[in-house]
């Protein structure tokens, strides 16, 4: 057993610091987009025209039964190419951050519209029947009266996906982006020292993920 | 597109990229069925272990599945390939790492998505067991059977049944998960992605390929899950016959 040596721990501290800024950013934008469009196309997959809620369901389906790898690879083969011919950038234009946040916002709303749909579904129908009776309109129904109830039951479920997104971020190793993880591979490379700084990087994982497992158990207990 | 690529042979000699493609396949399919196996193994224990009346017992399992899952897969890979070697007497930690190196990537990515997978599957067992009334656990005991023989004749058969359909999200998940073995160096189908798209500078062709064929092993586990869930319906419940 090899004795442990913690001592490149203290000075990488900023270096790792950076890296949980990229982790949070990609989390941040990819669960507010993922919620975003998550809702349109559980609203799409509701949605009485067939050509919208098969749309919905193909989309859904395929991004569920493709890894998390592939979408990121996919979208780091993509991205670049969309960029340039839309905005002209040059191809050596960093885009490992932008192709990240793409990849997962797209990935994960298929995930989140699943969660959302059930909610809707679990409002009852009575509601939108009360609703277009006192002459509503569809937007008017969902803004006001469906989304608002299907939201509040469905808080513990998002966050707890978002928990999951937080640990899932970790994947962006694939295309070479240093997140938080990225940045202790990279400094437990440089020193030698992989075995400290991936146990830290559990340990720091396991502390932010289960405390907040714990905020959503308690919250859910509060709401239930 | 240009879908001939697949059919030219690779530069070292012996067959095509084809065969690289279905070599990807074949790893991808023996990692996740094996791996499965063993996340079942865990899960069902750690699950029962939850809902013993022993109170040890219980938190014993309650931490293995709060560290399971909150640990990135990633993280956790890692920590199986580099760490654990480091972690052991150094006499078997050597003896590891001058083991077949291919061998050592699929046993580590073995492991690691059968112990993350069966933190997940522990927590569905838990909630069948504990979705079926109080009642038939006391009658079992009343009978007189022991406390696993309650189980293995009461409880589990009941439980394993109703969580057929949960039990199918991870089974399919355990394939998704295993293409982050690629990134300790396994040559399963998204390794083999990126070194299609590598050596035949086809990048499209090489994607699609895989991702046809990961859709394509989520299609065959669906169907198959479907059967299962078809022939072990518990008749008077939901879905029932």
């Amino acid at each position: 057993m090899s004795d442990f040596d913690w001592s490149s721990i203290p000075g990488a501290l900023p270096y790792l610091w950076i890296g949980m800024k990229t982790t949070l950013q990609i989390t941040a934008v990819a669960v507010v987009a993922g919620i975003v469009w998550g809702t349109l196309l559980a609203m799409l997959r509701l949605s009485t025209l067939p050509a919208l809620s098969w749309f919905a369901v193909s989309y859904v389906n395929l991004f569920r039964s493709v890894p998390l790898v592939m979408v990121l690879l996919w979208f780091f083969l993509l991205v670049p190419q969309l960029l340039q011919a839309a905005f002209g950038l040059s191809a050596t234009t960093d885009v490992r951050l932008v192709s990240a946040m793409v990849g997962f916002s797209l990935f994960e709303s298929a995930y989140y519209s699943e969660i959302i749909r059930a909610g809707i579904q679990s409002v009852s129908s009575g509601q939108v029947a009360a609703a277009y009776a006192l002459g509503m309109t569809y937007r008017q129904t969902m803004r006001l009266v469906i989304l608002p109830q299907a939201f509040r039951n469905m808080v513990p479920l998002l966050l707890t996906q978002g928990i999951i997104l937080f640990q899932d971020t970790s994947l962006v190793y694939v295309i070479a982006l240093p997140d938080f993880f990225g940045a202790a591979y990279n400094v437990g490379n440089r020193d030698g020292r992989l075995t400290e700084l991936l146990l830290f990087a559990g340990a720091v994982y396991f502390a932010i993920c289960y405390s907040a497992s714990m905020l959503v158990r308690r919250f859910q207990k509060r709401i239930s | 597109m240009n879908w001939g690529v697949f059919l030219r042979a690779v530069p070292s000699g012996g067959g095509t990229y084809l065969d690289w493609l279905l070599s990807g396949l074949q790893t991808t399919v023996t990692l996740s069925l094996s791996a499965w196996l063993l996340a079942l193994l865990i899960g069902s224990s750690m699950g029962v272990l939850r809902t013993v009346p022993n109170r040890w017992w219980r938190g014993l399992a309650a931490t293995y599945v709060e560290l399971f899952r909150n640990i990135p897969l990633l993280v956790q890979l890692f920590i199986w390939y580099f760490v654990l070697p480091e972690l052991l007497p150094s006499a078997w930690g050597n003896a590891i790492k001058q083991s077949n190196p291919v061998a050592q990537q699929f046993l580590a990515a073995m492991v690691c998505l059968g112990f993350f997978t069966g933190a997940r599957v522990a927590e569905q067992v838990r909630a069948g067991i504990n979705a079926l009334a109080r009642g038939q656990k006391n009658a079992a005991l009343a009978l007189g059977l022991t406390l696993p023989q309650t189980y293995r004749h009461v409880l589990l058969p009941m439980a394993f049944r109703i969580i057929v359909p949960p039990i199918t999200s991870e089974f399919l998940n355990i394939f998704k998960n295993s293409a982050v073995c690629s990134t300790i160096g396994l040559f399963e189908l998204a390794a083999q992605s990126r070194q299609l798209a590598d050596y035949t500078a086809h990048a499209y062709e090489s994607f699609i390929a895989v991702t046809v064929l990961y859709v394509l092993i989520n299609v065959v586990v669906m169907l198959f899950m479907r059967w299962v869930e078809h022939r072990t319906r518990v008749p008077g419940y939901i879905g029932g016959k």
